[in-house]
């Protein structure tokens, strides 16, 4: 069984390796903009957060998106009592197996790790959510244009609609949802934010340190260089 | 190379001027690596404030509860026992808590904000064991005849009173510590944190 | 210079600090080694930007030790699984990015280091092969710097286990077994070296120690070795030329320059160049494009599940092609082995340089055609190699040209280069070398 399951998992990684490149749609860039993060934090814990973990983030890690320790307890505080805890799963790893036959991974890195050459880890997560479409033959109903026999249903059906492939291998949305896809199309890139935010919360501050840096040693390379110069005018 | 009797003043401004800077660069470097050795967000978070609920706890009992690793003790202090405070004062190293080993608002008689509570930290101020409950009066904990009660460090034989004071001429320099806490409600103590949201 | 320790000891002009040093330096050889290392190492003159490398691979080693002393404060070599049901190694990583203070600083230092330690030893090893760098008398430098150059491959394969994550597993568990196609012993002696019949939790912590204190000491000891026998011999030059050959009344030679302060005030300026570049990586592109930090090694070490392509980090990526060149078996024994053979080869055979080139003159300034012909060929291969590494076996040039034969014949190329060196290394034209280095 788990031989079977394994070999499933690989069938569309190893159908990748050998096929075209994917296309992936560009994913908006919503750093910085924490209204679109906190919204994606919210969208993160009510629909991902059942079955996926962060655990590497701990949720006080989200005033880093402007909200307060009491905010966090009031509204996103499920699964731990303290703030300090990380943002866990409420069922333990090993019940899911049994429950689903696979662990659904932690995300916590996963804007990472799915990116390739075919684009970043955003835009293939933005893609990947916008690309589910009802199929009889898998055992949830669901299957995904670029990740071939998923094991995840779509969560998210109720928002975006439901979606089918038309005879010309195109999606189609045929019956809508609570969202208009311009709606679905923002709260999944929201999400995505939230999940490259959550996968590197110092990118940020990085960056920044960063300049100042680079700003101090172009400083110190006048200083050093006009040193040089100096010593080596004796050499001739 | 060329005149060393002529001493470069441009020269030695340039190296005086690239030293400060590299150095100072170098010092702000020093930074990043000395901080990663302060404690982490998970020991942050494992050492957050406790809360306790201290509803069942009997007059003349004491609990323990862990904060940052250290035990702390909760003492419902009878009336007997808050009677032997000022009785004692004349034995005491520092009676009146003057050594800064309290929050503020615990620096008074019974060093505690209420005086049946008392909150302390139960690690010896010599060499940080923890000291054994000995409540009883007299030779009945196998102390001396006109012993009314506290507590005794089994390392080095320190004694401290019920509100954690330390007796004149023994190994432990000052009082027990009382570590910051407030009253959430009559009955839950927040041990680790004086105000709400800090 | 350096083994004339006969500098004069230091004499006190009778002050306080002047009675201390004198104290010190006659029980220690304080003054003779900051003379004969430093003060009055006699450097050419015509040093140019080929000569940063040397100096700026000691500053990457002192950052590896450096930020590496600092996250082995934190890290944990543990396969087991937390209870989140991830692999406490590659939770201690992130423990290391996210809950220790300043932890990703320091983490990204070391993962970028560790790559441009590579790029720069790969140019200081290029100038090498220009001036003629390894040339007698110069032979034992260059096989120390051989050696270092395995050390470090041993190093940075090992600490790439640590992170435990797919391609650090994948990654191990292919160059593990290719101990296994050495005929007789391989299998036995590739369970020896894992301590379990899979990569586990035993080789994560032997690799653990290798890492940290093992390799390193080595390599602390050959960049001893290297530089000592350097500062014996002298440096050598663009030019090619010895300066040694012409010297003032005094003995000192007329192209030579005391290191400090002239070396070293321009070394300084070199340091914060590589700084700068350091810098941008490290905080604008710390993964490096998926080169220097592998998208796949995000996901934790999964023994049940090989990634769809495993590549070799950007700095192995050459030596892999010349291992994955080998398809066919020859006497009777896998071509797995022959792979490891070409692979080990290629690096081996670079300490023979020294007696392969038999070209009168040092410098690429005063070589002939052949030489410079085949030797940008090889630079050309040599990245076309390291591309292709990078690659799947099926990769094909614009869909057409297939990648595998390229690399084969590019493999053939790397071994003949050095094996037809004392030919036409010989029948190449030359300049005659000038006799003073030129500016």
């Amino acid at each position: 069984m788990k031989k079977l399951l394994t070999a499933l998992l690989l069938a569309p990684a190893i159908a990748m390796a050998s096929g075209a490149a994917l296309h992936l749609d560009k994913a908006p860039d919503v750093q910085g903009d924490n209204a679109a993060l906190q919204s994606g934090a919210r969208t993160f814990v009510n629909y991902c957060m059942n079955c996926h973990g962060l655990s590497y983030v701990r949720y006080n890690r989200l005033t880093q998106l402007g909200l307060s320790e009491q905010q966090i307890k009031d509204h996103l505080l499920f699964t731990a009592d303290k703030v300090g805890q990380p943002m866990r799963i409420a069922a333990r790893p090993a019940e899911q197996k049994t429950w689903f036959g696979a662990t659904p991974p932690d995300l916590s890195l996963v804007a990472r790790s799915r990116a390739s050459g075919d684009g970043t880890g955003a835009d293939w997560l933005y893609t990947y959510l916008r690309s589910f479409y009802q199929d009889e033959k898998r055992p949830t109903g669901w299957n995904n244009t670029i990740y071939e026999n998923v094991g995840m249903p779509h969560v998210l059906w109720q928002l975006q609609g439901t979606q089918i492939m038309n005879g010309e291998h195109k999606l189609e949305l045929a019956t809508p949802g609570t969202q208009t896809p311009a709606e679905y199309d923002k709260t999944v890139a929201d999400l995505v934010g939230f999940m490259v935010w959550a996968a590197e919360p110092e990118a940020g501050f990085r960056k920044q340190l960063g300049a100042g840096v680079l700003a101090f040693l172009v400083v110190l390379f006048g200083f050093a260089y006009k040193m040089k110069k100096n010593y080596w005018k004796d050499i001739k | 190379m060329s005149n060393e009797s002529k001493v470069d003043c441009g020269r030695r401004r340039l190296v005086v001027a690239t030293a400060a800077v590299g150095g100072a660069g170098a010092l702000v470097a020093l930074v990043p690596f000395l901080s990663s050795m302060l404690p982490s967000e998970r020991a942050k978070a494992a050492g957050a404030p406790v809360e306790v609920d201290i509803g069942n706890l009997e007059v003349g009992q004491m609990m323990t509860v862990e904060w940052r690793g250290k035990p702390v003790w909760i003492i419902n202090r009878s009336k007997t026992m808050l009677e032997t405070l000022p009785e004692l004062n004349k034995d005491m190293a520092d009676p009146k808590s003057d050594k800064d080993m309290q929050p503020e608002y615990c620096k008074n008689e019974t060093r505690s904000i209420k005086p049946e509570y008392m909150v302390v930290v139960g690690i010896c101020t010599h060499l940080g064991c923890s000291p054994s409950a000995k409540f009883k009066h007299g030779p009945a904990d196998g102390m001396a005849a006109d012993w009314l009660g506290g507590f005794l460090c089994p390392c080095h034989g320190s004694h401290f009173d019920f509100a954690g004071r330390v007796f004149k001429s023994q190994p432990a320099p000052t009082n027990l510590e009382v570590p910051p806490h407030m009253y959430l409600t009559d009955t839950r103590i927040l041990i680790g944190e004086h105000k709400k949201g800090a | 210079m350096a083994s004339n320790t006969n500098f004069e000891k230091y004499k006190s002009d009778g002050s306080l600090q002047g009675n201390l040093l004198e104290w010190f330096d006659a029980r220690f050889p304080a003054t003779s080694m900051w003379r004969g290392h430093l003060s009055e190492y006699y450097a050419p003159k015509n040093f140019n930007f080929w000569y940063f490398f040397g100096s700026l691979a000691m500053l990457v080693l002192v950052i590896q030790i450096v930020t590496g002393i600092f996250l082995v404060m934190h890290y944990k070599p543990d396969a087991s699984l937390n209870a989140d049901g991830i692999p406490v190694a590659f939770a201690s990583v992130e423990y290391i990015m996210r809950d220790v203070p300043w932890g990703w600083l320091i983490r990204y230092m070391h993962s970028t280091g560790a790559s441009a330690f590579f790029l720069v030893v790969y140019l200081h090893m290029f100038r090498g092969m220009l001036y003629g760098s390894y040339r007698q008398p110069r032979e034992l430098i260059w096989i120390f710097g051989t050696l270092l150059f395995l050390c470090l491959m041993a190093e940075a394969f090992m600490g790439y286990l640590l992170p435990w994550g797919q391609m650090s597993f994948w990654g191990a568990q292919v160059i593990v077994n290719l101990f296994s196609a050495i005929p007789l012993v391989g299998e036995p002696l590739s369970i020896w070296i894992r301590g379990d019949f899979v990569v586990g939790d035993a080789t994560l912590n032997r690799f653990f120690s290798f890492h940290v204190i093992a390799v390193p000491l080595v390599l602390l000891g050959l960049v001893a070795a290297h530089i000592l026998a350097l500062h014996e011999v002298g440096s050598n030059n663009p030019d090619g030329v010895e300066i040694k050959k012409r010297l003032t009344p005094e003995g000192i030679p007329l192209d030579g320059i005391p290191f400090h302060p002239y070396y070293s005030v321009k070394d300084i300026v070199g340091v914060v160049v590589f700084l700068m570049v350091f810098s941008i990586i490290v905080f604008f592109a710390p993964e490096g494009g998926g080169y220097f930090l592998e998208y796949n090694n995000f996901i934790p070490a999964d023994p049940l599940k090989t990634p769809p392509h495993i590549a070799p980090v950007w700095y192995f990526t050459p030596y892999y092609s010349l291992l994955r060149a080998m398809v066919w078996p020859l006497f009777g024994i896998d071509a797995k082995f022959w792979g490891v053979v070409a692979m080990g080869g290629g690096v081996v055979i670079l300490a023979f340089l020294p007696w392969l080139d038999r070209s009168p003159v040092k410098s690429i300034r005063y070589r002939g055609p052949i030489f410079k012909t085949l030797l940008t060929i090889f630079v050309i291969s040599f990245f076309i190699l390291g591309f292709l590494g990078t690659k799947a076996p099926s990769y094909a040039f614009f869909d057409v040209i297939p990648g595998a034969p390229v690399a084969q014949i590019l493999s053939a190329y790397y071994f003949l280069f050095f094996l037809t060196m004392p030919w036409w290394s010989k029948i190449d034209k030359y300049k005659p070398e000038p006799d003073r280095v030129t500016m």
